[in-house]
């Protein structure tokens, strides 16, 4: 009995080193894997590099604060919850009588602060870029999102940049007028030409999204 | 300044404000039309609430230059709508006012509801109201009388 207890030990310890060891090469093996992805397809590479750019963009304040995943918009960089007890309504419209089109005009009000534009609304919760605690989702989850054609309004890749270049709440972002103190809003981390050259990149690299939840 | 010709309550109006001037303060000061009041000027409370082309807004941050044409409508002019009428009797009925100064608001709101949704549930009106404050609370009224409302346009 003493002499199986003494071996047992080495045995296991034999065990573990072999395992780790296992792992270490499959990890490295992965990685090389991808190094040869990049190595052999830039364009992948580039589409992935420019989603990250996209990414940055997508949950600046003035992208996500509407793309949330709960009943209501958020307002302000730190993202908080909309005064006044908006809600998201049915439709991401509000609700009869506190609609967003009752403060949200065409324009923006720069002398009163109201942010406007053409029927300012919420993105549909099929479009949440958020949880439900309101943090930003990962990046390989919205970029899932952004090209699910079933949660998209079945926009394929060139629509995807056609939306990014030209619909008018997309182009608010880069003019979102002033706030009630009258200073500026901020504006995403990329221009708007840095942010379609991206989605055109991305686009023309087929949308790949990076691995990961 | 620049002039502007505005519909209220269905008569053409000519006034002569900055572009940037609030609506609110149009009708309170330029028409002397003082039943939209003032509360907060931030579009928090609800009490200048009128209705431009039907649709319940915020007079207080609005300002003149985006009204284009559409047609607003102010507590003034509720009465001759059969749903502005039917909202204000129920308040009457209800005694629904206290101090009575974010009435007008309130009103403008609940007609759109009953405008939007003729048979509203509790949770419509608290959704639809929400952005009304009061400060004399007097929400458990504001909410009998909108049912009421509802009963009588049925």
């Amino acid at each position: 009995m003493l002499a199986n207890h003494r071996l047992l030990f080495p045995s296991l310890l034999l065990v573990l080193i072999a395992f780790l060891t296992c792992i270490g090469l499959t990890t490295r093996a992965n990685n090389e894997n991808k190094e040869e992805v990049s190595v052999a397809n830039p364009k992948l590479a580039d589409g992935l590099a420019a989603w990250k750019q996209i990414y940055s963009v997508l949950t600046s304040p003035r992208c996500i604060n509407c793309h949330t995943a709960t009943n209501y918009p958020q307002q302000g960089d730190d993202r908080h919850r909309h005064f006044a007890n908006v809600v998201r309504g049915p439709d991401g419209k509000g609700v009869p009588a506190l609609t967003c089109v009752g403060c949200h005009q065409t324009l923006n009000a720069d002398s009163t602060g109201a942010p406007g534009g053409p029927g300012w609304h919420l993105a549909p919760l099929s479009m949440r870029w958020q949880d439900m605690n309101n943090r930003p989702l990962s990046s390989a989850a919205v970029c899932r999102s952004v090209t699910d054609r079933s949660k998209n309004e079945n926009m394929d890749g060139p629509a995807l940049l056609k939306h990014h270049q030209e619909a008018a709440l997309v182009l608010w972002a880069w003019n979102p007028g002033r706030r009630p103190d009258g200073t500026m809003r901020t504006v995403p981390p990329l221009t708007h030409a840095e942010f379609v050259n991206a989605t055109r990149t991305w686009v023309e690299a087929g949308t790949p999204c990076p691995p990961g939840r | 300044m620049a002039t502007y010709q505005i519909n209220v309550n269905g008569q053409s109006k000519k006034v002569e404000v900055d572009p940037s001037t609030p609506l609110l303060w149009v009708l309170r000061e330029d028409l002397k039309m003082t039943g939209t009041k003032y509360g907060c000027g931030i579009s928090a409370c609800g009490a200048c609430t009128v209705h431009l082309d039907g649709v319940a807004t915020r007079s207080c941050i609005v300002p003149i230059s985006l009204l284009e044409n559409r047609k607003i409508t102010t507590i003034e002019g509720i009465a001759s709508d059969p749903v502005g009428r039917a909202v204000q009797n129920a308040w009457v009925e209800k005694d629904v006012v206290q101090c009575g100064y974010c009435q007008s608001g309130q009103i403008m709101s609940a007609v759109a509801l009953l405008k939007a949704t003729t048979k509203p549930t509790d949770t419509n009106i608290e959704d639809s109201m929400g952005g009304n404050l009061c400060r004399c609370a007097t929400y458990v009224r504001i909410r009998e009388a909108i049912k009421r409302a509802a009963e009588q346009l049925t």
